[in-house]
């Protein structure tokens, strides 16, 4: 069990997609298909749609949000967020998809050790609370 | 904990209207992300949110415009998705057209100034030191912060609008004196003075930079050249493409450095490294990610090319002509086309083969047919965000390599200065 900081509440589950490289989504995810297409990233190639991204923190462009909102209304946004500081990017564009159209995304904040005990492919479950458990 | 003004709690309420309402309930709501004590007026807004990506920024945009939203300070408009006028002429499907152009209306419908340019800092709407303001575009937000030493945090798209519509922002982080100390300090170390006066070294270096500081505030020190307003805006394009950097400090050069203790306001850096030259060509090495000479298009203007860049140009291309193979686009904006044509440097360019490209870019709209597989530029943004946004290969060069290698019909750099011992 991990106790990570809400920074956008919400409950989600899934399966780890892990990174210690920040992302920027603006050329590094498309929203038509949920893919990280960034070829500078180590996850390039990968399909993070409904997956618990965790990755330290956004970089790069100012449409990230933007990015991030068109795979909300696509429904190939990911499960859920974590960083490691707050990401006010990811925050933005999960409380823009509430507003818009009712369907934010948890995005949760952990300390750097916390972060760094997380393992891509780990079933993962976040709580309102911020609480990350490892389900089944 | 937020405390709201009396006149930040009227607008939470609806009464000055459903828009503002909805702007300062997401501005509300991110306070609390940034965790902010308070809210601060701005005076000037530049808005990314502009940029047309699907139905949902449309929607987005629509939505604000529909409630009657107007912007409370002078506002810019960034780069949109569409060349409203030259569109035809490129890959860009009549529906992605139109839609891109309604969100363009909707924004100018909100009162805001239609610059549609990624270099709001060569318009009349350049920022002044030390004035408080809520920009969007990266590139824009490190040049602003940097470079004329104006206050911006690093707005994303969608709360950019939010800001310009109620006129405040979350009083934090760099629109904070204190928050605008350097944290590393990048020592150049025995960088002659030949290859810092290349044209591609502050992109190069900028590309570097980046990467090294992540999301922290760089201080370069050891430039021993004063480089050109361009040189300084291909820098901060670079350094907000490959890192998080909103804001750098070059000792000497930028408003907030005058001396290395100004800069890191007498503080001490967390880290300081070395850059050498070996550093800086692996970074130029990176740039390209083409192997061979094929060629179909060079590619100018990120940011969008200014009076300065078209007047470099112009003697370069005079007379010549580029091979019938190779198309040569510039992007830019409205007024800066219109100050090379009057400044007398477009024609020569246009008879060179150069199409310009106006309100938008390549990496902003769907323009590139499928034909065009490999790229070169001067540009570290079109080098870094190219192969993953448009599945082309890209060579970084000087923009005289530019300019040879579409008469040539063939990639061409003279790589002396950067492979030489």
């Amino acid at each position: 069990m991990i106790a990570g900081r809400p920074i956008v509440p919400g409950e989600a589950e899934g399966e780890a997609l892990v990174s210690d490289d920040a992302l920027s989504f603006w050329g590094g995810y498309d929203f038509h298909t949920g893919e990280i297409i960034d070829r500078h990233h180590p996850l390039a190639g990968v399909r993070a749609a409904g997956r618990i991204l965790a990755v330290p923190f956004s970089k790069g462009s100012s449409t990230t949000t933007a990015v991030l909102l068109e795979a909300v209304r696509a429904g190939t946004a990911p499960a859920a967020i974590l960083t490691t500081g707050v990401d006010s990017f990811f925050a933005l564009a999960s409380i823009v998809a509430g507003v818009m159209y009712g369907k934010s995304f948890p995005v949760i904040a952990l300390e750097a050790d916390d972060f760094a005990r997380l393992t891509t492919g780990a079933r993962l479950a976040v709580e309102r609370d911020g609480t990350i458990r490892y389900s089944r | 904990m937020l405390t709201l003004s009396e006149r930040d709690r009227a607008m939470l309420n609806g009464d000055h209207g459903p828009a503002p309402q909805l702007a300062m309930s997401i501005l509300v709501r991110m306070a609390d992300v940034y965790s902010a004590d308070e809210l601060m007026d701005i005076s000037q807004a530049h808005i990314d949110s502009t940029i047309y990506l699907g139905d949902a920024t449309l929607e987005f945009a629509e939505r604000l415009a529909s409630l009657g939203a107007r912007v409370a300070v002078p506002t810019s408009l960034n780069v949109s998705g569409v060349d409203e006028c030259g569109w035809k002429d490129w890959a860009v499907s009549p529906e992605w057209a139109a839609k891109a152009a309604r969100q363009m209306l909707a924004y100018e419908k909100m009162g805001a100034v239609p610059t549609w340019t990624c270099a709001p800092y060569q318009t009349q709407m350049r920022p002044s030191f030390g004035q408080q303001i809520a920009w969007g575009e990266s590139n824009a937000i490190a040049f602003a912060n940097s470079v004329i030493g104006a206050r911006t945090e690093r707005y994303p798209d969608l709360l950019d609008i939010c800001c310009a519509i109620t006129g405040r922002v979350p009083a934090v982080g760099l629109h904070v004196t204190a928050n605008r100390a350097g944290q590393m300090l990048l020592r150049l170390t025995d960088v002659p003075l030949t290859l810092q006066r290349d044209d591609q070294f502050f992109a190069v270096l900028g590309h570097l930079v980046g990467k090294l500081a992540g999301d922290r505030i760089p201080v370069i020190d050891g430039i021993a050249v004063r480089p050109l307003e361009d040189h300084l805006k291909a820098f901060a394009a670079a350094v907000a493409s490959s890192g998080r950097v909103a804001l750098f400090h070059i000792v000497g050069i930028t408003p907030e450095a005058p001396t290395l203790e100004a800069a890191f306001q007498q503080r001490d850096p967390e880290q300081t490294l070395d850059v050498t030259v070996a550093d800086l060509r692996d970074a130029r090495s990176e740039l390209t990610t083409a192997d061979g000479r094929e060629l179909d298009m060079v590619i100018l203007g990120s940011p969008h090319f200014s009076l300065a860049e078209f007047e470099q140009l112009a003697p370069l291309v005079t007379g010549k002509r580029t091979d019938r193979r190779v198309k040569f686009l510039i992007t830019s904006s409205r007024l800066m086309k219109e100050l090379a044509g009057e400044a007398g440097v477009l024609q020569p360019i246009v008879e060179f083969g150069a199409q310009i490209t106006l309100d938008t870019c390549i990496l902003a709209s769907p323009m590139l047919p499928p034909e065009i597989r490999t790229l070169m530029t001067n540009s570290a943004k079109y080098a870094y965000y190219a192969p993953s946004l448009l599945n082309t290969r890209v060579t970084f060069g000087s923009l005289a390599d530019c300019v040879r290698s579409a008469i040539e019909g063939r990639v061409v750099r003279d790589d002396s200065l950067w492979t030489g011992a």
